[in-house]
């Protein structure tokens, strides 16, 4: 099996859609000749040629509404929004657009586009590139939003993601696109959307998380571990729709749970898998739900990242501070 | 060549004129010589289209119809247009442009489901190339970028067609879905049916541009500015643009000079807080049915009879369609959670069983 970095994941899983599917269109800014701005697409314009892998003007709008066009003639898009600080300009043509295009044509027609963006903190990126926007589409239906943290889940998600039939927005974390390897199969495989993934077995507390805090909550884990504190973790893998029955598993088992995401407070889905859990596990629960997130500010300029971005410590200390309640 | 600080762009753009308010062919090279049929057949849908509205304002006060917006004034504009696209030319509509989406094939029956409300409505038949009608003013101008890439792609010799109001010029969207259109060189034709009010903004204060037309100029398309209450000229204008189009010579930006004589729509706006009676009295004078009527009836090809039969068969289809509409089953929260995606998550599924049973009481 071979090793591959997450970018590596995704351009390999782009290549196997733009081969096993005609229909399959691949575009967005810089995403042609020159591979992608992270190279997401590197070598995909040479093997596909401009009719399937393409660049397109720089407006955010116009992209998604040329991928809501496109199916009309049947097409698959695979969209990029450069940086998913930039989806704001990409609002009406995803959230008022794709996401009601099954409602409001009695489900007649319906918008199988993919919309790939880079987000996340931690890499040192100029203003509105690195937010954790994900709550906004949390609170959209219509969508699904899926945030691989491996290798091997971005090619299996983003394969499910281009074949599923419903708008899926899929954000890949900066800060693990090169930070490190994995085993990723060969053939095509999939991920079920919507399922999350338990990733670290435990007794002791579950921890609920996703994106690159799945690596941060691991660490924490096995800093706890030291001390006797044995952690479940779960990555959602998908923010939209939540996976509740897993969480519900874990939570009846361990009977403490801490949520644990990049966005601030009041961003994210912390506030959700909180309020899911509350409905269906409270009497399972001898603590409240931990919530280790970033403050309820605007996403910091790139010196103040270190400080404002959650760390493993900051999850060490809640679950501490939760199993100790 | 010298380039003169003063020089502007308005020049290029005259309102092309066919058909004068007379009813007398003003300019014979751009007439587009439409047979003896078509021009009744033309003439058939702007009558049929004005008694429908007629119809629909009356049923909406009755409370029979719900959202709807008035077209009387531009059915030329909209018809005329409409007339020079094939069957299988996909249609981005707006809101106002329920006629165009008719003509191109949709059941009467779908436009009433949609103006109360029901999904049923946006169902679009199998051989009907339209989409839904369009909300957001100018979303429909990227979409129609899309839509005709994927004619281009798959090699189709059809245009997508997209209708919006003057206001919809001032948004982000419009120069967007126009500027990806030119930049892919794909055949769209965008028709801006300026109608003077965005509700009660005049034109005037939607932009420093004497025509809308010539905003086609940015985008390195082309523009057309035609008398919007002149069946031909909209006619000719709509057909070249779909030539061109086809023939890989790009998108074009079409403005009609039109008027609609009712208010914004029927959801209590009242044009006489924004418009003058003169206002109304002038471009009631350019009818596009009175000339058009004039022209016909010189021809020979017009008479009273004929258009009493046309009232009566747009009142005895409206009839039907209403009746087929009171008959649609009422929609329900289960429906609508159906048709949220292809595979119902589980909190739709819970919430399905939830409504299921509030519903089976």
């Amino acid at each position: 099996m071979a090793q591959m970095t997450m970018i590596q994941a995704i351009t390999d899983a782009l290549r196997t859609e733009l081969k096993r599917d005609e229909n399959v269109l691949v575009f967005g800014e810089d995403v042609g000749k020159n591979g992608g701005v992270f190279r997401a697409t590197e070598g995909l314009f040479d093997e596909f040629g401009e009719e399937r892998v393409f660049d397109t003007p720089l407006a955010e709008s116009g992209i998604g509404g040329l991928a809501l066009g496109l199916t009309m003639e049947n097409y698959r898009p695979v969209m990029e929004i450069q940086f998913f600080g930039f989806v704001f300009e990409a609002m009406d043509s995803v959230a008022a657009q794709m996401a009601r295009l099954r409602y409001r044509s009695g489900g007649k027609y319906n918008a199988p586009v993919t919309i790939r963006s880079p987000f996340g903190g931690g890499v040192k990126t100029p203003e509105l590139h690195a937010d954790s926007l994900e709550g906004l589409f949390y609170q959209t239906p219509g969508v699904k939003v899926v945030i691989p943290s491996t290798p091997y889940d971005a090619k299996g998600l983003l394969i499910a993601s281009i074949r599923d039939n419903d708008p899926v927005i899929f954000l890949e974390h900066m800060k693990l696109y090169r930070s490190f390897r994995g085993e990723v199969p060969e053939e095509a495989y999939t991920i079920e959307l919507g399922k999350a993934n338990v990733v670290r077995e435990g007794k002791d507390l579950t921890i609920i998380t996703y994106g690159a805090m799945v690596k941060t909550s691991l660490k924490a884990a096995e800093l706890l571990a030291k001390e006797n504190i044995d952690v479940e973790v779960i990555d959602l893998r998908t923010v939209n729709p939540i996976d509740v029955d897993t969480i519900v598993q874990s939570i009846e088992k361990t009977n403490h749970a801490v949520v644990v995401q990049e966005a601030q407070k009041q961003a994210g889905v912390a506030s959700a898998v909180i309020a899911e859990i509350n409905d269906r596990a409270i009497l399972s629960l001898e603590a409240p739900v931990g919530r280790v997130t970033a403050p309820d500010t605007v996403f910091p300029f790139a010196a103040a990242e270190n400080v404002w971005l959650p760390n493993e410590k900051d999850v060490v200390e809640k679950v501490k501070a939760t199993l100790n309640y | 060549m010298t380039t003169n600080l003063e020089q502007t762009i308005e020049e290029q753009f005259e309102t092309l004129q066919i058909l004068n308010v007379k009813g007398e062919i003003v300019n014979k090279s751009a007439d587009p010589q439409l047979s003896d049929d078509e021009l009744k057949e033309l003439m058939k849908r702007m009558v049929y289209t004005r008694i429908w509205d007629q119809r629909a304002i009356s049923l909406n006060r009755q409370g029979r119809l719900g959202f709807y917006a008035p077209v009387a004034g531009q059915e030329a504009s909209m018809l005329a247009s409409e007339f020079a696209m094939e069957k299988e030319d996909w249609l981005l509509p707006s809101y106002r442009d329920i006629p165009q989406m008719v003509w191109h094939g949709l059941p009467l029956v779908k436009t009433f489901l949609y103006s109360r409300g029901h999904f049923e409505g946006g169902k679009i038949p199998d051989d009907v190339y339209t989409l839904m009608p369009q909300i957001i003013i100018a979303a429909q101008c990227t979409q129609t970028a899309g839509v005709a890439l994927g004619l281009k792609k798959r090699g189709k010799k059809n245009v997508a067609f997209t209708y919006f109001g003057d206001g919809a010029t001032s948004q982000g969207d419009f120069y967007e879905g126009l500027n990806f259109a030119g930049a892919f060189n794909v055949p769209a034709v965008f028709i801006s049916q300026n109608n003077r009010f965005a509700i009660s903004v005049p034109v005037e204060k939607q932009s420093a541009t004497k025509t809308l037309a010539q905003k086609a100029v940015a985008a390195g398309i082309k523009g057309i500015q035609v008398d919007g209450m002149d069946p031909l000229a909209v006619y000719a204008a709509a057909k070249n643009a779909r030539e061109r189009a086809i023939n890989g010579e790009g998108p074009t930006l079409i403005e009609t000079l039109t008027y609609r004589y009712g208010p914004h729509t029927m959801a209590g706006d009242d044009p006489t807080r924004y418009r003058t009676e003169d206002l109304d009295s002038e471009w009631e004078l350019k009818d596009p049915l009175v000339r058009f009527r004039i022209y016909l009836e010189n021809k020979g090809l017009w008479s009273k009879e004929i258009e009493d039969e046309v009232v009566e068969t747009a009142k005895e289809d409206i009839k039907k369609a209403l009746k087929e509409a009171d008959q649609i089953p009422k929609q329900k929260v289960s429906d609508l959670i159906n048709n949220m995606y292809e595979n119902l998550p589980q909190n739709l599924q819970e919430q399905l069983e939830e409504y299921r049973k509030k519903e089976s009481k």
